[in-house]
This record gives C-alpha cells, structure tokens and sequence, in this order.
C-alpha cells in the first residue's frame, strides 16, 4: 500500500479528484456575480433610481429594474446551491468508495500477514482499526481536493471582489492572516502528537476489551475481575486526559479563529468609512464588502479546519497502515495468481537446511534436512515444542524458513502460489479453524478457489447486479461475485449433482462424524428450498410413525401425540393453547402473559382468572417448596418456576392473596400470578392444578386463538397440523408429532431409536445428514465440541483428495481409544498418497511407512521403527 | 399418580419418616416418577451410576452377572431404595435391577440425592446404617462361603 494517504489518494481517485475539482472551479463565476449583484442593486437601482436602466437589452422602469435584478438573484442563489449539492453528493461517493477501497485492502493485507506475525497482532486492535480508524479517512478522502479548492477559491473570489472595490479594505480584510497562519500549525503540531497518543490508546482498549470477552470464564473463576475493572478505568482515564487535553488545545484554535475572524469588521468601519466620509468609495461598496466579508470568515473556517483533518487522517493513515505491513508479508501475487501450467506432484518432499525461528532467534527448527518420498507416509514423533508443528508449516509452506529450502518435486516451495500449496496439499493443524458458518460451507472450504459458474442475476434484478459490478470494480473490490457458484465438485472426484450428498456422507463417515451430523439433522429445522421434496417424505415417515405407535401397545404408552381436540399433558399449558411451534419471539413461552392477543384470547373464553388462581397455587406451591433453599442453589434453575430473586415477592404476594378475590390485588401482581402457569406439564409436574374443566375451556381457547389470529401475527405462528409440515418444528418433532410420555422408562431413547430405525426404513438417512450440514457452527466453531472440530477439518482436508496430507495433532481431542482405528481409516484413505502427521502418540507411528523422532528442533531420530523411539511420550 | 401420592408413599418410608412433609415434597418434585413395565431393565451392572430409584409399588429383582451366568441375589419391594452405592461412591454400577410387575419408581438424580442426604443428616444416618447391615450380611455370606471353599479344598487334598 502508499505509504501516505497522498499518494493512496492520488493513486486511486485521481480522476475523481480531477472531477470534483473541476465542478468546483466552474462554480466560481457564479459565485462571484452573487457577491457583486448587491453592490448593483444598491448602488444602481436604489442609489440612481430615477434613470432609466438597460437590463441585458430590456429599458426598465426604476421598479421593474430593482425586481428584475432582485430575481436574477434569487437564481444565482439556486445555482450556488445547486453546484454546492452536486459536489457534495459527488464528494460524498467518491469518500465511501475510497472507503470501501481501503477496508477491503487492509482486510487483503490480513490474509497475506506471516503466521509467525499472527502470534503479535491482536484481533481488537485489528477490528478497530479497519472499521474505526479509517472512518475519518474516508469522509477526508472524498473532500481532499474540494474543501480547498472550493473554501480557498470561495476565499480567493471574496478576497479579489474586496481587493477590486478598495485595495485598503483588502488589505485590512487579510491583515491578521499571517499572525493565525504562524499562530495555528503550532497549536495543530500538539494536537496531532496528541492525537497519536489516542489512536494508540483506543487501540489498547479495543485489545482489552477484547480479551476480556475471550477470558471472562476465567477472570470470575480466579476472581480477578475488581483488578480487571482496576485496569480499564486506568486506562479510560489515560484516554480521557488526552482527550481533554486536545479538547482544549482545538478550543484555542477555534478562539483565536474566531477572534481575529470578528475584529476585520472593526478595520471595516473604521478605515472604510472614513474612505466613505473623505469620498473615495460609495456606500454601496461599504455594504458589499461587508457582506461579503461575512461569507468570508466560513470558508477560512472550514480552510482551518480541514488543516486539522489532514493532519490528523495524514497520521491516521500513517499508523494504520504501518500495521498491516509487517515484515515478511506474502507477496499478493502468490495469492491472487492462478497456476499457469498443472505441477507434477513427483519425486520427494525435500528439506535441506532449514532454520526456522522465533522473535527471539532462538532456532524451532535447526538446521533440519530431511526426505519424504511420494508416496509414502511419515509420522513426526517428539515432544510438544521440539519443532514437530514448525516441521509440518514449514513442509506444508505456510511458513517459509528463515535458512535452508524446501522443495516439492524439485519446485522451491516459497515461490508456489497458493492455488498450487491450497489445493494440491492439505494442511491440518491444531487448533482447527471452523468458522461460524454452516458444517456444509466449513466442509466445503477446501472446494472453493475460483467461481466455477458465474451467478446468474434473474432478469429483474439485472439492472441492479449490474450496478453492483460497476460499483464494486469501482471500489477496487474483489472481482469475483460471492454469490456465484464457487465449488467446484471435480476436486472431490465429483460430476454428477446427485453423486455430490454420497460424496460428503461418505467423508462424514469415514471421519466418524456421520452420527453427529444426523443427530442435528433430526435438530434442525428446514425452511430451505432444497428440503422440498423431504417434507413429503417426513409426512410419510410421520404416518408410519403413527401406524406403529397404534399397532404396538407397549410403544403407544411413550408418545403422546398431538390432537387438535384433545389437551396433551406431556406438553406445557402453553404449547396447548398456541398448538403450534413460535415461529418468532411474537410468542416466547416467557412473553405469552403480557401478549396483548393472548389476553384478548383468555379473556374471550374467560379463563384469565381461573389461570391466575392456578398461577396462586402454582406460586404457593413453590414457595412452600423452595422457601428454605439458599438463592444460588441449583434447584431453581432446574425446577423451580419462580426465579429466586423473584421469591420474596411471590412469597409477599401469596401471604396477601385470597383466591375468592383475586381482583382486589393491583394490576402488576395479578399480572404475576397469570405468568405463571404457561409452564405446567401436567404429567411432569403432577400437581394435578390444570383440572379437566379447565382444560376444555382450554382447548375452546385454542380454538379462538386460532380463528381470531390477527394478520400480523399470521406468520409468527405454525400451527400443528396431523397432514402437514411443520417448519417451525424440529425434523425429529415433525415425525413424533407429540410429546414423549413422562414417566415411562426409558421413553426417550426408545422413542429416538424408532424414529432413527423408521427414517432409515424410508432411506432418508442421508438427507436427514444433509439437514445437519445447514446447522450453524457458532463463533469459532463454538457450538462444536473440540473433537467434532477435528474431524470437521480433517473431513475438509480429505475430501478435496490433496496429493499431500500434512496433519499436526488433528485428532487430539477424539476420544483416546478411538484415535488409532480413525489413523487406519485416514491412512486407507490417502492410500497411494502422501501423508505426514506430526503426533503426540508415539504407539501410532507403527502404521507409518517412516517415523522421524523430533527433539529441540533437530531430528534426532529418523527410520521406520520409530514406536520403541519415544519412551517418554506421553498420551495425547 | 400425583405429586401428593408419591409425597405419602414417601412419608410411609422409614427411611424418611422424619422428614418433614415439604421437604418429602421437595424430594418428590426433583425427582422423576418412573413406571417400568415387567422384565424392563433399570440399569444394567457396569453402567456409570447417575441416580438411586425409591420403589413406591410393584416388585424389582437384583441380578448380579457371574462367570456361570446371571443369579438373582435380591428382591426389592415397596419402599425399598436402590443404586445408592453407585452414585456414593462413583462406581460403575454393581448389579443389574429389572422391574417385576407394575413397578413404579421415584428415580432421584445425584444432585437431588447428595442434597438430601447433606441437609438431612438422619437420611445419611439411615442409608448408612441400611449399608452397614448389607456389609455385615456380606461378610457373614463371605466367611460361609470361604469356610466352604476350604472345606471343600481339604477334602479334595493338596494338588
């Protein structure tokens, strides 16, 4: 990137800049003539009105000429503003382009950042940086030329208009010019030193905060948050007195701006009129540039002002771009170049020499050479921290060594591009990145290179996509579209669409990760177009469902299913009034009390007060129940209805109400009690408060709820309905449709294993997984455990069929006893391949063709019976 | 059966007897009331252990699996408790319960049993000494069986 924001600015909107400037030159004349028709009208119309007056060939009446002047005003007006809009809006475009330019190339700069440099960089200052920071840029880049050119020319024109009525009074205009231009960049240079300071200081609150979302689980177990609070006000308060500091420096400026902006009047009145007086200028004169002498204290504003932004957008730049140019960075080409002829894949992988280090010099790798023939495959064996994981970067080419060379074939690796090491060799480290989309779209990473088929705009949307590419090569953004499609399949040994889900199931299970998938699968909802058919397929699966369950006596007892005209008691109160699954939180089981419908619903069928009678019992139960516990137990998370806070309240309130009169407690505390029952289970809970009275009427209600459902809230609701889809409800719920019996052992799993066996009977086990694929991984691949984690990126790594697998401690943390038969089935699977995996468990080296014994960054042992090697090591 | 039908079994309990109802109570809510029906397992010997199963109605035996097979060592019945010793002392379970006819259970997970047992010092007091008699029945069990074994060693003299 250009090192200052001149040469970013110049480099990238030249023309732009070239058009701004030149809308502002052609908006001067105007603007002149509008400082000089007052003088006209005072000194013409007003000053000789009994002549005639010659108005661009018109003769005039003294009236119809101070009209016709008055008008060409009013015009001359509307044009200033409209050449003062245009260029705005025109400023403004070129500002958010310039904008977009520079977060996406500071963004670009990211993804070519050395590993090794990723262990220093933070990720708060980054974000900070890329959306905070460069907020000033842009707004400045847009008006980089145009608030001089337009302010000074504004300055120049009024000034050339004062000089040509009285040179004097010019004089006087700018005779204090000189003191503010000394005076100003003086008080500006502290600013700016300053305004260093709190980049660098918002950039450390922003990598505070930061880590302590990352470390919060910690900072409560160790009880350090007093001292963490301790730190943050430190440095809140490093950033208030630089801030305050500034603050009164710009405050100085902004006086002494306007000091000597207000004292020119005063040199007006008094030189001015004494040339008035003795004769030597007209009045009109006087009035005009005093007029103008008021338009001219805004543009020398705006002149100082914009000083100070470039000072200050001159050191931003300056410091942000710094940053994202560290030493080492990859070069672009090897990132955006597509391979020009296809590499062979021959001879070894050969390392000869190489020193990897630290920041400190100390050597991770020293002086290591080594051969891996193709194909074959090699264990790296050794202690954590001997080199093992630099071993397999530097094989893999990620990071390149300090000394020595690594060839591949002969080719050196650190002049492949990355089409070449990303497609042809997989690399798999720990921990694993899963970012937070989809398992499909993590699954898929290694597929994705180059748009394999341009997306297609439909024929509405054509002019906006259109518009869009404009707009974006504009920027200088990304030239591919993401929305194209970007997998290419043929990696995967893929050609036809229907071999593509086989493709992924397969991988899944061979990686053991199949169960898990499924499992979400039967999780998950679907509302994507491409489960269509699947929701026929599942009414199916629901009938058969509903035929075995009424077939067989001893399954019937674990489910009860969903009846219209029928209360469930194995589901809450709630569920039976909406009889259907929320769609939105319109109605959240917590927000059913206070729903304004909901009310209107109870009320009609007129059970609102027996539901707070209900609610009374339910509350008094509790407090009966849980009044001796103390407030953090864990009982009121699992059990109770009441929160413990909430307690005393409830215990206050059940002490006051009588259940004859419910209606003589105030509104908040009836509220209270009818927020209550939407819980009960009636089999769960068994406090047999829901009678068979009440649960008619609650059915009535249910009814009502459903006929009266006002259009807007037609959406937030799917009603169940024994002939059709539910796609607010799970997979797994839309085949039970019902509730599993409390009570009866072992109801879940039994319930579980019919539906999986009836799903498979229906061969939709694949398409259950493919469900699973839509569910989405979380922040980091949070909603993972770590070994699902591995193994979504081992999947990942395999499926794209890299000629060279490269794998450090990939499969930690699945489980231990697990690990060796997953190593055979990886190894089966790169058969005729090339594997190296760097390991922690030395009783796996044996099904390696070689193993390397790794220690402080030397091999210290290299052959194929390597298992006897490591006595010393320990289990993963 | 409601709440308040398990909350009288309970009381009938020794065991629980002095413990005062809204604790009974208490107890009954935190727990789940399991129906089994006949030859249904409770929990299979090796399991980890994650609750203890009150019996409120209907008959259970207890198998225990030995090189020549399953043998039936006890019979459990109406207020009966079951499973303790897998969630005391964190083994994986020692025996094999299936349910006999009609059995209904309170099953009591191992938060609710540890929080029973440490507020009420008198239900640790009885499950210890319900132990202690099993332990002692053990051990007279263990003495016969070894005078047993060496009789018949003697008889069958010195190898």
């Amino acid at each position: 990137m250009e090192p200052t924001i001149f040469g970013y600015i110049r480099r990238h909107s030249w023309k732009e800049q070239m058009i701004v400037l030149g809308m502002t030159i052609a908006s001067f004349p105007f603007l002149y003539w509008s400082l000089d028709l007052p003088k006209t009208i005072v000194n013409d119309a007003l000053g000789q009105a009994d002549q005639q007056h010659n108005f661009y060939g018109f003769e005039l009446d003294k009236f119809g000429y101070l009209f016709a002047l008055c008008g060409l005003f009013l015009v001359l007006v509307l044009i200033n503003g409209i050449f003062k809009y245009v260029i705005n809006v025109y400023a403004g475009l070129v500002a958010e382009r310039m904008l977009r330019r520079l977060r996406y190339d500071l963004y670009s700069q990211i993804l070519r950042f050395p590993l090794p440099h990723m262990k220093r960089v933070s990720s708060g200052e980054i974000v900070q940086m890329i959306n905070a920071e460069t907020e000033a840029l842009g707004g400045y880049i847009g008006t980089a030329l145009q608030i001089p050119a337009y302010q000074g020319g504004t300055l120049l024109v009024i000034l050339t208009f004062i000089f040509v009525q009285d040179p004097v009074l010019g004089l006087a205009a700018i005779a204090l010019y000189p003191i503010q231009a000394y005076l100003i960049p003086k008080l500006q240079r502290r600013v700016n030193q300053l305004g260093k300071q709190r980049i660098r200081q918002v950039r450390r609150l922003a990598d505070r905060i930061s880590e302590t979302v990352s470390g919060v689980r910690d900072l409560r177990a160790n009880d350090a948050t007093q001292y963490e609070r301790a730190r943050m006000s430190s440095e809140l308060s490093v950033v208030y007195y630089i801030r305050y500091r500034i603050y009164i420096l710009k405050f100085l400026i902004k006086f002494i701006n306007n000091f000597f902006a207000q004292i020119a009047p005063f040199f007006f009145f008094s030189i001015g009129g004494y040339l008035v007086l003795t004769g030597n200028i007209s009045l009109g004169a006087i009035v005009a540039v005093l007029s103008a002498h008021k338009d001219l204290s805004s543009p020398w504003r705006e002149l100082l002002d914009y000083y100070q932004l470039m000072q200050d957008v001159r050191i931003k730049y300056d410091q942000v771009v710094s940053q994202f140019q560290p030493r080492g960075q990859i070069d672009e080409r090897r990132q955006l170049d597509e391979p020009t002829a296809e590499l062979s894949f021959e001879g070894s992988i050969e390392a000869r020499g190489v020193v990897v280090r630290d920041d400190d010099g100390d050597a991770l790798l020293d002086n290591v050479t080594l051969a891996v023939p193709m194909p074959s495959t090699v264990a790296i064996l050794g202690p954590g921290g001997g080199g093992r994981e630099e071993l397999t970067l530097v094989l893999a080419g990620l990071i390149p060594p300090d000394s020595g060379r690594v060839t591949i074939g002969g080719h050196d690796l650190t002049q492949l591009p990355d089409a070449v090491l990303g497609r042809k060799m997989a690399f798999v480290g720990f921990p694993p990145f899963v970012g937070s989309d989809t398992i499909e779209d993590n699954l898929l990473m290694g597929l994705r290179h180059r748009p394999v088929r341009p997306y297609q705009p439909s024929p509405e949307e054509e002019k906006l996509y259109r518009r869009q590419l404009r707009d974006t090569e504009q920027a200088g953004n990304s030239p591919f579209d993401f929305r194209a499609d970007w997998v290419d399949w043929t990696l995967a040994g893929v050609t036809e669409e229907q071999e593509r889900l086989p493709t992924i199931v397969g991988i899944l299970e061979l990686i053991q990760l199949d169960a898990d998938v499924y499992m979400l699968g039967l999780r998950g909802t679907i509302r994507h177009d491409r489960f269509d058919d699947l929701r026929e397929r599942l009414l199916e699966v629901r009938a058969a469902m509903h035929e075995r369950l009424e077939t067989d006596e001893s399954l019937a007892r674990l489910v009860e299913r969903f009846d219209p005209e029928r209360y469930n008691s194995n589901a809450t109160l709630a569920e039976n009034l909406l009889f259907g699954a929320p769609r939105d939180d319109q109605f959240q089981i917590d927000r059913l009390a206070e729903h304004p419908y909901v009310r209107r619903v109870l009320d009609q069928v007129g059970i609102t007060d027996e539901l707070r009678r209900v609610g009374l019992a339910l509350a008094r139960t509790m407090v009966e129940l849980f009044a001796d516990l103390p407030p953090d137990h864990e009982y009121y998370q699992q059990f109770s209805f009441i929160r413990a806070e909430d307690l005393p309240d409830y215990q206050s309130l059940v002490a006051r109400a009588d259940p004859e009169a419910l209606d003589r407690l105030d509104q908040e505390d009836r509220q209270r009690l009818l927020a209550l029952p939407f819980r009960l289970i009636n089999s769960r809970h068994r406090l047999g408060l829901i009678t068979r009275e009440l649960e008619e009427k609650l059915l009535e209600a249910r009814k009502v709820f459903r006929e009266n459902l006002p259009p807007e809230y037609a959406a937030s609701v799917a009603f169940f309905e024994p002939d059709a889809f539910n796609d607010a409800a799970s997979v797994q719920d839309n085949v039970l449709f019902g509730k599993i019996a409390y009570g009866v052992a072992q109801a879940p799993v039994r319930v579980a294993t019919l539906i999986r066996q009836l799903l498979e009977e229906a061969g939709l086990r694949e398409r259950i997984i493919e469900v699973g694929l839509s569910f989405r991984c979380g922040p980091g691949g949070a909603r993972l455990s770590m070994a699902q984690r591995q193994k979504l990126a081992m999947a990942r790594a395999l499926i794209r069929r890299p000629a060279v697998l490269i794998l450090h401690e990939a499969l930690t943390a699945v489980d231990a006893a697990e690990q060796p038969a997953m190593a055979d089935r990886v190894l089966e699977a790169m058969a005729g391949r090339t594997v190296i995996w760097s390991l922690a468990r030395a009783d796996l080296a044996d099904k390696f063709q070689q193993a390397i014994m790794m220690d402080k960054g030397k091999i210290v042992e290299a052959g194929a019976q390597a298992a006897e090697a490591a006595p010393q090591e320990a289990d993963a | 059966m409601s709440l308040q039908d398990d909350v009288e079994v309970l009381r009938a309990i020794p065991l629980f007897s002095k413990i005062e109802p809204a604790k009974l109570k208490l107890l009954a809510f935190t727990s789940e009331h399991l129906e089994f029906e006949q030859d249904e397992v409770l929990f299979r010997q090796g399991e980890p252990g994650d609750a203890a199963y009150i019996i409120l109605r209907g008959s259970a035996d207890i198998v225990v699996d030995t090189p020549t097979g399953p043998v039936t060592v006890a019979h459990l019945a109406r207020n009966d408790v079951v499973g303790e010793i897998a969630i005391l002392c964190d083994v994986p379970r020692t025996a094999t319960v299936i349910a006999g006819s009609g059995l209904a259970t309170l099953r009591v997970g191992k938060d609710a049993f540890f929080n029973l047992v440490t507020q009420f010092p008198q239900v640790g007091l009885g499950i210890m000494s319900e132990l202690a008699h099993r332990l002692h029945q053990t051990t007279v069990h263990l003495t016969e069986a070894s005078a047993r074994l060496r009789q018949l060693e003697q008889g069958s003299g010195p190898a």
